[in-house]
């Protein structure tokens, strides 16, 4: 992988100067069924195509910030900061 | 060997350079390269070929092919015609066993020639089976090209420097410095990269010699310019590769005295060398007939000029004596020659377009592929664009009479025309398939020389056109590289905390810990063990990781994050907590201190700093709550005084009250120790009365100093990290990562009172709900030997000869005199005396579970 990705604050860069989170999750709002859980917790989707996912700008400002990039192409539609209503969480195993 | 001075050569005459080839003293001239000035001094055969060690000599003179790889100063496979001399370099050659002269390995072309077809590794030396071994030791030996010192190391430096360009332009040909010039004449930042030595040119950066590697995803353009790797990132990429000669297939094509244009032009033009004394060109274009010009300049009689384009001949064959070509003979006439030039066409060198993204189609008129549809930035200019004048499209190959020399498609993996046949007659028809199993084009010259005839062969034996073949994928590297240079600068990065070098002069024995270097101990870990239960020990733990969690929001933030509760802290009172993911996985513990309303000071564990600062921001760039998260973790020093006398000692260097009421287990307090403004929390990793003090880097050597001074009479003595994880196993505190895994969590690790269960929300809630109403699957817990033997770490616990738990920590406490140790088991057996066995040296040796702490159970000592 050698892409550039811009960051909502410097702009493109190099994509090894990010970490990559893997793909939005979206955490439950109220108390999950043992089934919800399981499918928050530990299930992808994987799509072949635009997904959006978490960057984190780890050797540059730290800035955590999502992506929607085509995964077949590596093409990054755009990048922004996280609209905080829509409880798209950290991806956590 | 040279003729007389002539206008615009390349050497400078006047300036003798004298270096060492197998020994011996070889003068050359400034301007020369050892290849060319070995050819001066007589030397014709410059390597041995690759399987059948067949002489090899000078071919295209460009670096472009296999034959002049030597070994210069212990480097091997440098291309020695185009490597500039310099004085004294070591130059010997490679791949012979024996002498360039007298190679014994030889033998193989006269005599192996039925037991190594195309593919013979995968059946001949296989049976007998037995033998293996004694063809293996055979095969390695002579397999590879060229040998690395085991030895030497790291003898070069390599760096990797990123670039930007407005405009690279990769090669500086006619067209290259065409473009490039005008470029910059429009204002552009320009750089060219160019394989040739270096030269000015207007306005442009010119990077030389240098070349490309390849062209990666998002126009990413590598640059290998002498034991520097330039990373350019480029808004328009110009490729200006050109055109790269082609050989003709005819038996005896490698003979050494056969040469491809450019070899001729240069030998001329550029060293005043004369190639032979009687020429015959054999050629598909006017480029390859026009070298006639140079012969006759040299000196060498042009015998016979054959156009390919107006009446090419039904057969060619070279013959030659001790591997020298002698005749060529061209429709049963027999030419008598030393010098051979041959030329079927150039075909551009499209391969970094390739890379590049763009389509490779095949025009019949030349017999060429060209690059078609590039990606958008990228140009292709000059002949690898198609710019060249018309050629002939040759025959795939010429055969000559009966027992003719060997026809090679591939000369740097020694295949012939015979080979190719064969592996279609085995049903490889497929170009990519082929590849791989005849390994044409897989060589040095990375299909320079061999992936045009091969198509071509390909297509007349599958009985169609070059378009039907294809191409074979192309793919970086486009230039050899060496490893050194991708592998970059050799770094370890190491961290040190600021009382490092105490450390070292006191004679600790250190060791890794994630990044950190730390002390293992400083003499005897057991002791040092026993001076903190006895008097007063110190340890060094800035490298602890330290945050600042502060806003109106803090407590809410923390309390979502932690399964503990914050907000009903006092001031100045420290929480232990534990962190968890939504899947209740342990992630890391540490302590929170609660220095302000609105101010919460964290520590965590040493290794897991980063990823807990990481984890603090990830989840407040969703929830955007109202708190900064200020990291620390270097600007603070931290030192552990633990120890019956700790109280005493700090009580010498602070005025604050260090009484059990001025401050109590768990307090943290903001005062100056030795005139040092500390944050000191009492806390008890270890087990001892303790105090944690938490001051800025800078002081690091001072106040540890300051503390082995003012504690001299108390027998205070520094202690390590082995003497720390055995006092910590004796109060059964767990370490993150070594008694915990990706399954652990607070419940089942015997820490239930953590979980506020009865909060609205935390991080990993529902998981440990989800693990209540399950039940538990197992259980940390302590235990200690009956025999006294310390079982491994990852020892397996048996019930009745069927596994029940592993073991995760395991030492023998001097203090205690016994081996103890913390593992997962069955929940049935986690009760206290439940007697278990543990695997051990093959055998099983005994032990009781234990739920309590080996060392002061009740914490009567720590709460003192």
């Amino acid at each position: 992988m050698s892409f550039l990705l811009p960051c909502p604050n410097c702009g493109p860069r190099d994509v090894n100067e990010f970490a990559y989170a893997g793909e939005v999750t979206h955490r439950p709002r109220i108390t999950p069924s043992q089934r919800e859980l399981s499918s928050y917790v530990y299930f992808r989707r994987n799509v072949a195509g635009v997904q959006r996912e978490w960057w984190y700008h780890r050797f540059g400002c730290e800035l955590w910030f999502l992506a929607e990039r085509d995964t077949r192409t590596n093409e990054v539609l755009k990048t922004e900061l996280p609209l905080r209503d829509e409880a798209e969480a950290p991806t956590t195993q | 060997m040279r003729f007389p001075e002539q206008p615009n050569e390349r050497i400078d005459r006047s300036r003798p350079v004298r270096f060492f080839f197998h020994g011996r003293a070889v003068e050359g001239f400034e301007g020369d390269t050892i290849g060319s000035a070995l050819f001066a001094s007589g030397r014709r055969v410059f390597s041995r070929s690759f399987k059948y060690h067949r002489r090899r000599g000078l071919l295209c003179c460009s670096g472009g092919c296999p034959n002049c790889l030597m070994r210069v100063d212990g480097v091997p496979n440098v291309r020695v015609c185009v490597e500039p001399v310099r004085e004294g370099i070591q130059v010997r050659a490679q791949n012979v066993l024996g002498s360039l002269e007298r190679d014994l390995l030889a033998v193989v072309d006269h005599f192996a020639g039925p037991f190594t077809p195309v593919g013979f590794y995968y059946r001949t030396m296989i049976r007998p089976r037995r033998f293996w071994p004694l063809y293996e030791t055979f095969l390695r030996h002579v397999a590879g090209l060229g040998r690395l010192d085991k030895h030497v190391g790291r003898s070069r430096r390599f760096d990797t420097e990123h670039r930007r360009a407005e405009v690279l332009v990769i090669g500086g040909g006619r067209s290259g410095r065409e473009a490039a010039t005008s470029a910059a004449a429009a204002g552009r930042q320009v750089v060219l990269v160019d394989e040739r030595s270096a030269f000015d040119l207007d306005g442009v950066e010119v990077l030389a010699p240098a070349r490309a590697i390849g062209i990666y995803e998002g126009g990413l353009v590598p640059v290998d310019a002498d034991g520097v790797l330039y990373r350019f990132r480029a808004e328009r990429i110009v490729v200006a590769t050109g055109a790269l000669e082609q050989p003709l297939l005819f038996p005896g094509n490698d003979l050494v005295g056969v040469y491809l244009p450019a070899a001729v032009r240069r030998l001329v033009d550029e060293w005043s060398l004369k190639p032979g004394e009687r020429a015959v060109i054999v050629s598909a274009d006017e480029r390859g007939l026009a070298v006639a010009d140079q012969l006759e300049r040299a000196g060498t009689r042009v015998v016979e000029r054959i156009d390919l384009r107006s009446a090419p001949p039904r057969r060619i064959a070279a013959r030659g004596r001790r591997g020298r070509l002698c005749a060529v003979a061209v429709d049963g006439r027999e030419l008598e020659c030393d010098t051979l030039v041959m030329s079927g066409g150039r075909q551009p060198a499209y391969s970094l377009l390739a890379q590049a993204g763009a389509r490779i189609e095949y025009e019949f008129e030349r017999g060429i592929f060209l690059p078609a549809d590039l990606p958008p930035n990228v140009e292709a200019i000059g002949s690898v664009a198609g710019e060249q004048e018309p050629a002939a499209v040759p025959a795939a190959s010429f055969d000559g009479a009966d027992g003719q020399d060997r026809c090679f498609v591939c000369i740097c993996e020694d295949v012939t025309d015979k080979d190719v046949k064969r592996a279609i007659a085995e049903g490889f028809d497929s170009i990519e398939l082929a590849k791989r199993y005849t390994t044409v084009t897989m060589g040095p010259c990375q299909g320079r020389l061999c992936h045009v005839p091969s198509i071509r062969l390909y297509a007349r034996e599958n009985e169609t056109d070059e378009a039907a073949i294809g191409t074979t994928t192309a793919r970086p590297p486009w230039a050899p590289v060496s490893l050194g240079l991708l592998a970059g600068r050799g770094h370890e990065p190491a961290k040190r905390t600021s009382i490092h070098h105490r450390h070292k002069e006191a004679g600790a024995t250190m060791m890794w810990t994630g990044v950190w270097r730390r002390p293992h101990s400083y003499s005897h870990a057991g002791n040092e063990t026993l001076s903190v239960h006895e008097a007063v020990g110190v340890i060094d733990v800035s490298t602890l990781g330290k945050l600042v969690v502060q806003g109106p929001e803090a407590a809410p933030f923390l309390e979502l994050l932690y399964p503990n509760r914050f907000g009903d802290m006092k001031l100045g009172r420290i929480r232990y907590g534990v962190l968890e993911s939504d899947a209740g996985r342990i992630m890391d513990d540490g302590t929170i201190g609660r220095l302000g309303e609105d101010q919460y000071y964290v520590t965590t564990t040493s290794t897991g700093a980063d990823t807990v600062i990481e984890w603090f921001e990830w989840w407040n760039a969703v929830w955007g709550m109202e708190v900064e998260i200020v990291n620390l973790t270097g600007a603070l020093a931290a030192v552990n005084i633990a120890g019956p006398h700790a109280r005493e000692l700090l009580g010498r260097l602070t005025d604050v009250d260090v009484s059990n009421e001025g401050i109590s287990y768990l307090d943290a307090k903001e005062a100056f120790v030795a005139g040092v403004p500390c944050l000191i929390l009492r806390i008890g990793f270890v087990g001892e009365l303790g105090y944690e003090l938490h001051f800025p880097s800078p002081y690091g050597e001072y106040v540890w100093d300051t503390l082995l001074e003012h504690g001299a009479d108390l027998g205070i003595r520094p202690f390590g990290l082995e003497p720390q994880r055995i006092l910590r196993l004796e109060k059964m505190h767990i370490l993150v990562g070594q008694d915990t895994d990706s399954e652990s969590n607070v419940l089942e690790a015997g820490m239930p009172w953590i979980a506020k269960l009865d909060k609205d929300d935390f991080v990993g809630k529902w998981a440990l709900e989800h693990v209540q109403a399950r039940g538990f699957r197992e259980q940390l817990v302590g235990f200690e030997m009956t025999n006294g033997v310390v079982p491994p770490e990852g020892g397996q616990i048996v019930l009745g000869g069927r596994s029940a738990g592993r073991v995760t920590s395991a030492r023998l406490s001097p203090h205690l005199g016994r081996a103890i140790g913390m593992a997962w088991v069955r929940p049935e057996l986690a009760q206290e005396g439940a007697e278990i066995e543990i695997k051990v040296d093959g055998g099983v040796a005994n032990a009781r579970v234990r739920l309590k702490p080996f060392f002061d159970p009740e914490g009567e000592r720590l709460r003192s």
